[in-house]
This record gives C-alpha cells, sequence and structure tokens, in this order.
C-alpha cells in the first residue's frame, strides 16, 4: 500500500486536487467559516500549533498514553496468552470468559475508568490497556499453537525447564508473529488514546481537536486532525518495515500482507 | 470426539463461575471500594430493575438501532463506491493510496469536525458512526474486486458483458468473503462509534446510561450497562459469524 503512495504519482493526483480545489473554492467565496478552512489557513494553522507549543505537548501526552497503557496490555495479554497457549487446561477454563469479556467495547469502559481514576494519565492507561490485552492475548495463543511440534522435542529432549522453554525455543519462535500483534495493537492504542481524549480525557490531541472546534478554529482543528492521520500512517509505515527487515528470512509472506 | 467437547463447555462454564466467585470474594472482602466495583448479585440486580422497571432497555434498543443504522448505510455506500472503484484497474490506481492513507486515521478524530458540520445531535453521531464504519467494507470490496481470478475477466470479455452485468454477475459473486469479512470488522467500529457519540452528545442510549450512572456514583447501574454492551458485542458477532458460514457454505 505505501509503494503504491511512493511509486506511482497517480496516487497523488487525487489528494492535491482536492487540495487545490479547496483553496480555489475558498479564493472566489471569501466567507468566514466556522467549520471549514481552506488549506493555506490550515497551513497556518498548524505553524500556529506548532509555535505556541500545543502540538507537542498534546502529542507528547497522547503518545505516552497511548505507550504506558499499550505496554500494560501487552505484558498482561502476553503473559496470560503464554498461561492459555501453554496449557491445555488454562485453555478451555479460560475459552468462555474470554469470550464473553473480549466483545466488551473498550469506550465502554471510559465512564467507569473516569470514576475509578479521574481526570489524568491513568485512566488513558487502563482503557487503552483494555484495548490492546486482547490481540496479545488473541495472537499469543495463536502464535504458540502454531509452533513446529519438533522444537518442542528437542526442548523436552534436551532436558529444558519450563522458562528456558519459554524463552529460548518458545518466544523466538513465535517472535514473527507476536511483532503483528504489538503492530496492530501500536495502531490500536493511538485509535483508543484519541478517542479516550475525544470523549472524555481532557489532555491531548484528542482534547486538541476539540478545543480548537469549541474555540471555533477550523484551521487548527483540520491541521491537528492531519497531523493525527500523519501520526497514525507513519508509525504503521515504520512498523511495517521493521517487521519486513527484522522477520523476512524467516516467512518471507508475513510482511508482503502487511 | 463428543465427549471431548462436553468436557470443553463443562471447562469453559467451569472458569466463568470461577471468574465470578472471585469477582464476589472481592467485592465481599471489599478488596477494591464498593463504589469502584459493585457485587455481581449488585450489578445483576441494577440489570434486572434497569431493564425491568427502569429505561435500560428503550436505551439498549437505542444504541442498537443507531449500531445497526449506521452500519447498514455503511455498507451500502461502501459495497457501491467499492464495486465502482474496484472494477475499473485505473480507478483503484488514482484513488485507493488516499483510501489507504485515510484507514488509519481514528474515526473518532473525525467527531469535531462532525460537530461543527452537524451540531452535538444525533445526525452527527449517525454520520460518524457511517464514516468509520464504512473503510473495512469499502476496502474489503475492493480487495475483493482487484482479485477476481484473471481467466473469468477473459470470459466476461468474451461473452461482452457490459460493465454492470460484469459488477453483480462476477465482481460482487468473488467480493463476497472480502465483503462479509469487511462487514464483520465495521459492525465492531460502529457500536464503538455509536457508544461514543452517545457519550459526547447524551443522546439516549447505553453511552449516556453509563457515563450517567458513573457520574452519580451508581456502580451497579454502570456495570449493567458494560454488561449489556458487551452482550450486544457478544451476539452480533455470533449473528455476523453463523451469517457468514450461511453464506459461504457454497464455497466449501
Amino acid at each position: 500500500m505505501t509503494a503504491a503512495l511512493t511509486k506511482s504519482w497517480r496516487g497523488w493526483l487525487l489528494p492535491f486536487s482536492v487540495v487545490i480545489g479547496a483553496e480555489a473554492w475558498f479564493l472566489f467565496n471569501p466567507i468566514l467559516s466556522d467549520t471549514l478552512a481552506a488549506p493555506s489557513k490550515i497551513i497556518r494553522g498548524a505553524v500556529e500549533t506548532m509555535m505556541d507549543g500545543t502540538l507537542l505537548r498534546t502529542t507528547y501526552q497522547t503518545l505516552f498514553g497511548a505507550a504506558a497503557g499499550l505496554f500494560i496490555g501487552m505484558a498482561a495479554g502476553t503473559a496470560c496468552g503464554i498461561v492459555i497457549g501453554l496449557f491445555w487446561t488454562a485453555d478451555r477454563l479460560s475459552s468462555w470468559s474470554v469470550e464473553m469479556l473480549r466483545p466488551i467495547p473498550s469506550v465502554a469502559l471510559i465512564p467507569l475508568s473516569l470514576l475509578t481514576f479521574g481526570y489524568g494519565y491513568r485512566m488513558e492507561y487502563a482503557v487503552v490497556a483494555w484495548a490492546t490485552f486482547w490481540p496479545f492475548l488473541i495472537l499469543t495463543q495463536h502464535a504458540l499453537k502454531q509452533i513446529d511440534v519438533r522444537l518442542l522435542e528437542v526442548s523436552r529432549l534436551m532436558g529444558f525447564g519450563i522458562f528456558s522453554r519459554i524463552f529460548k525455543i518458545m518466544l523466538p519462535a513465535a517472535a514473527p508473529r507476536l511483532f503483528t500483534a504489538l503492530r496492530l495493537a501500536v495502531g490500536l492504542s493511538l485509535v483508543v488514546a484519541v478517542t479516550v481524549e475525544i470523549a472524555a480525557n481532557p489532555q491531548g490531541l484528542g482534547y486538541g481537536l476539540m478545543v480548537a472546534q469549541e474555540s471555533l478554529r477550523p484551521d487548527r482543528m483540520f491541521a491537528l486532525l492531519i497531523w493525527v492521520g500523519l501520526l497514525g500512517w507513519a508509525l504503521n509505515y515504520i512498523l511495517v518495515r521493521l517487521e519486513g527487515r527484522l522477520f523476512a528470512h524467516r516467512a518471507p509472506g508475513l510482511a508482503a500482507d502487511a | 470426539m463428543k465427549r471431548f467437547r462436553v468436557l470443553d463447555i463443562v471447562l469453559g462454564i467451569l472458569g466463568l463461575l470461577t471468574l465470578l466467585w472471585i469477582w464476589h470474594l472481592v467485592t465481599m472482602l471489599e478488596l477494591i471500594p464498593r463504589v469502584f466495583l459493585p457485587s455481581p448479585a449488585a450489578t445483576i440486580a441494577a440489570l434486572e430493575w434497569g431493564l425491568v422497571n427502569g429505561d435500560l432497555l428503550p436505551q439498549t434498543l437505542a444504541t442498537i438501532n443507531r449500531m445497526i443504522q449506521g452500519w447498514l448505510l455503511a455498507s451500502l455506500v461502501a459495497i457501491a463506491v467499492g464495486s465502482l472503484i474496484g472494477v475499473s484497474a485505473i480507478a483503484r490506481a488514482y484513488i485507493q493510496p488516499t483510501l489507504e492513507f485515510l484507514r488509519p486515521l481514528p474515526a473518532s478524530a473525525i467527531i469535531p469536525v462532525a460537530i461543527s458540520i452537524f451540531g452535538l445531535n444525533s445526525s452527527m453521531v449517525l454520520g460518524v458512526v457511517v464514516f468509520g464504519a464504512v473503510w473495512p467494507t469499502l476496502l474489503g470490496t475492493i480487495h475483493g474486486f482487484a482479485h477476481v481470478e484473471p481467466r473469468l475477466v477473459e470470459v466476461s470479455r468474451l461473452l461482452q458483458m457490459s460493465r454492470w452485468e460484469f459488477i453483480y454477475k462476477i465482481g460482487l459473486p468473488n467480493a463476497v468473503p472480502d465483503i462479509l469479512a469487511g462487514m464483520r470488522l465495521s459492525l465492531t467500529v460502529a457500536l464503538i462509534l455509536a457508544v461514543v457519540g452517545e457519550l459526547l452528545t447524551a443522546q439516549e442510549g447505553l453511552g449516556t446510561a453509563v457515563l450517567h450512572a458513573a457520574r452519580s456514583y451508581r456502580a451497579a447501574d454502570l456495570y449493567a450497562g458494560i454488561l449489556l454492551l458487551g452482550l450486544i458485542g457478544l451476539v452480533s458477532n455470533y449473528g455476523l459469524a453463523i451469517a457468514d458460514k450461511r453464506i459461504l457454505a457454497w464455497k466449501n
């Protein structure tokens, strides 16, 4: 997908004509709008948010909230996924509970998180952690199931203990799939963090967007919106490239379907 | 084989009951204050009372209604537009990169824009649900059209099919698995955005219900609402999975 964007001029035509069309429209209809802004105004708005520190501060808050929540979700999800993936009984015992809990939409926990932690980073961590916990749990479990049985037999023959079996055989063998889980969860964590900020938490890019809208500054609003889009796109792009680099030699099809 | 499945179900229920029991113990010993974690019994009581006497039922229906409406609208738009883009390799080359760039954009980030266009009302929520739920199905449809067996394309040319005929005789049937996969994802997104929209606009619905419950420290009502939202997600997931199997039965 990114290759299409960088290799062909044709992909650029549509966005460019939208920008030029919008600019021309505002040039011939010079109205002061509360909802839309000319691209040139948006660029000026972007520069403004950069100069007054809004962009840096809100980006830091969102990324920090997303990253810390992601870390908690990853640690808990991978740990539970390993237990479920290793032990048949744990798998069966948890199956119903997982099926019941997983469909709870992360945003439904925003009010609960607000009640428990109040405004601030902690409520954001909690919701992001809940959302990212599930992909790690599921994908870790699947990754462990797909490990070559012979590898496990070898480790048993060599008399490995449970911990060296996990850390020396299983996790390295499952690494490509775990990385895919990470890539998906990174995107998810950003989406959820921004959503929490828009819905409740007065900090970060989501709140910045709401403030720009409420103070009738569409130029700043669209500047932040485009920035959020770029951020999500760039994170995904970096992780896809990294995935290709790290695991190309092991699973040739893996990076291609990204 | 059959005995194994019975054992699976028994163990699954046992695990769930154990979880409930732990929840019960935690609240009984007050390890976590009751304001934040009500007992399971209190939650069930609140759920029952809300459904029978309170307005939990109309709120649930309102949220489901919003979700389904937005999802259906988004699916229609996505399949129609996706077919038009997907059927032509030229359109794909021009439009798809932009779509791929827009897709990772958090759909909720569009909410401020939607508020400034529609205001804080239910059409804003519906607009956001549609915007967010369109992407998975749209990209699924395009993908399905782009991967039609080349020989079928040749056959359609030999038969001198018009573009419309190609779309509904070859393209769409071929894209059905991708479209269904997209629609399943879309439904999840639709539920999430319906709730976010309600949290912000105080329209009738479960999102508003749980927010009010949290604001007035009625933890049992809050958990009852979260439980219902989980149930909506669960039922809609299963419903679509079953529909999926039925519709795709001819493939296997």
